[in-house]
């Protein structure tokens, strides 16, 4: 793990609430998110795990509260200006896009970064191919990272699962998000997969700083990896602490596992 | 033994994101280009040329444009034949007014205006999707037919509300001949492909693709979904205004809005699921396969004409022709483009398909 920069915060939640209609999937959450460690929210089903991660890239606006995100205070803020300001994130399941090939979609995780026009693509000329040159060579390397070298040409739509979420990995980290927000990362996959996956994950956290917030529900994966954990039950934040500490905290124990009656 | 990628080894990222990566492509490319440019000339009766290969290739650069819009971006459309008819009435109206614009300068505006009309039609793509689209499209087909019908500015005045095209002239060069015009028409099918093929390998298409595969998770890596569908709106309807205009003064020589009618939009639609969606071959082969093919049975069914009562046989024909359209679907719904690509990879590993 990195060095902990303390009070370096780069998002944090202040009694963010957010409900649809009647259903309240967040209730006054409030947790911080520090630079360059590696974050993991935990909770049973239904506990607005995913719905957390939707308020941080501006899928979904919080009914109330703010968010709090390099410092400043965001306002109605679009997935799409989410990504310019360095916000890039997984799904729990897979979103690629799956008539297109690994090496295309890992470059639309690129597009942010290109700047030639339409007409200039038209004519594949002069700056517009030096442009789609250089950001494949960014993409090669990421593929040489994540391993996936062999199946680089292959429609995605056809890869396995676990490859899938590799790749969906690679679409991520090719935007060089200053925060990458992973929903289960590791769901469905075998331990050599998990094993992988892990690794990628903390490699991308040591090397090049990036702050990781992710979901993910294989315990002993949580507590190896993650700097600190937050724990969520219906809606609201019950833990949170040192991966050790949130381990023993007895109303963890008791989300997870009952309580007797 | 005859599609073989072995030795062609790519040492460059700029060979590996070449047009035409594959060497027998390029071949294939090179060898269709110097058929059409010099050999067809040769052989071709003026007949064949201005009655089936003008249409067949006015089609296909219609198709490409709605390939873009609906193959590559997947909104759906049944307004193609409206942004043609905008493309043909733009362009008599440039040539008309201004003569001295340069005939391949009044296409280009036509297909600009087209565009910018693409454009408005498309605006409520952010908000409405697939079929809903589709009727929202059918709106402006409707609405652009009334226009033209109605409004009799757009032809000058002339009550007929049909009008023979102004004679056009390339660089002091007149387009007369069949040849000539089937030249012009190359030319842009030419140049209009190579645009549209690079296109879809850049970042814009790219972005097109994925917000049809995708569109949440698009948005969420940072495309706008409002810029990428209306571009894709504007390349769309800028090819189908050119088609538009180059088969008003191309094909037909007149402007007539009953031409470009809600069946041009449905023919359009079929051309590109049978070529293949999301494929600038397809384009081709979905409008040689609508074109050519009734033409093709019309010749057959004229070797039974002595036996077979006329009507019987234009029956037997449309019924043919329907027939191997759900023939065609059934084996590849993907359409031909797809059929053609899995040739490809069995040729690649033929005789060893193991």
């Amino acid at each position: 793990m990195s060095e902990p920069q303390a009070d370096n915060i780069i998002l944090g939640f202040d009694n963010v609430s957010i409900s649809f209609g009647a259903v309240t999937a967040l209730t006054q959450v409030s947790f911080e998110v520090p630079e360059h460690e590696v974050v993991a929210i935990i909770g049973p089903n239904g506990a607005g795990k995913t719905t957390a991660l939707n308020v941080i890239n501006g899928v979904y606006q919080p009914t109330q509260g703010t968010i709090t995100y390099k410092g400043e205070v965001r306002q109605g803020m679009r997935p799409h200006e989410a990504a310019v300001q360095g916000i890039a994130r997984t799904f729990q399941n897979v979103a690629l896009f799956k008539g297109m090939n690994t090496v295309d979609n890992i470059m639309t995780g690129r597009n942010l970064k290109m700047k030639s026009n339409l007409f200039m693509q038209g004519l594949y000329w002069g700056p517009a191919q030096r442009e789609e040159i250089a950001h494949r060579q960014a993409v090669e390397k990421i593929i040489d990272f994540l391993e996936i070298e062999p199946v680089r040409k292959t429609i995605v739509g056809r890869l396995p699962f676990g490859l899938q979420k590799r790749v969906e990995l690679g679409r991520a980290l090719a935007a060089e998000p200053d925060i990458l927000l992973l929903d289960e990362p590791m769901a469905g996959m075998n331990l050599e997969e998990k094993e992988d996956m892990c690794r990628f994950v903390l490699d991308v956290n040591e090397e090049l700083g990036t702050t990781i917030v992710l979901i993910e529900h294989d315990m002993s994966i949580v507590m190896d990896i993650s700097d600190r954990v937050i724990v969520l039950e219906y809606g609201r934040k019950i833990s949170e602490g040192k991966p050790d500490a949130v381990r023993n905290d007895q109303k963890v124990i008791d989300a997870y596992l009952g309580v007797p009656h | 033994m005859l599609y073989r990628e072995t030795g062609q080894f790519k040492t460059s990222y700029k060979k590996d994101m070449a047009i035409f990566p594959i060497r027998q492509d390029r071949w294939a490319v090179v060898a269709m280009l110097i058929f059409v440019v010099v050999v067809v000339p040769l052989i071709a009766t003026e007949h064949v040329i201005a009655g089936y290969l003008i249409p067949l290739l006015i089609w296909s650069i219609a198709a490409i444009g709605l390939n873009i819009l609906t193959g590559y971006t997947g909104q759906l459309s049944l307004g193609h034949g409206a942004f043609m008819a905008v493309g043909a009435y733009a362009a008599y109206n440039l040539a008309s007014r201004i003569p001295e614009l340069p005939i391949i300068l009044v296409f280009l505006l036509a297909g600009l205006i087209a565009a910018i009309f693409g454009v408005l039609v498309g605006s409520p793509s952010l908000r409405i999707k697939g079929f809903y689209l589709a009727v929202a499209t059918l709106a402006a087909q409707f609405f652009v037919e009334w226009v033209f019908a109605t409004f009799s500015w757009f032809v000058g005045g002339a009550a007929s509300m049909v009008i023979d095209t102004p004679k056009m002239a390339v660089f002091g060069y007149q387009i007369t001949s069949t040849l000539d015009n089937y030249y012009l028409i190359l030319g842009f099918v030419v140049v209009g492909t190579l645009f549209a093929k690079n296109l879809v390998r850049s970042e814009i298409g790219r972005a097109w693709m994925a917000i049809r595969d995708m569109d949440v998770a698009a948005e969420v890596i940072g495309i706008q979904p409002l810029y990428t569908k209306l571009s894709a709106f504007a390349v769309s309807s800028f090819y189908g205004g050119v088609a538009g205009a180059l088969y008003a003064f191309c094909y037909v020589k007149s402007v007539d809005f009953t031409a470009f009618d809600l069946f041009v939009s449905l023919k359009v639609l079929f051309m590109i699921i049978i070529g293949g969606m999301g494929s600038i071959l397809g384009c081709f082969l979905g409008a040689t396969f609508i074109v050519a093919l009734p033409i093709i049975l019309n010749e057959l069914m004229h070797l039974f004409s002595g036996q077979i009562p006329s009507a019987m046989l234009s029956n037997i024909e449309h019924m043919i022709f329907g027939g191997l359209i759900i023939f065609f679907l059934i084996v590849e719904p993907h359409g031909l483009a797809r059929l053609w690509m899995t040739a490809k990879e069995k040729l690649r590993l033929w005789p060893f398909p193991h």
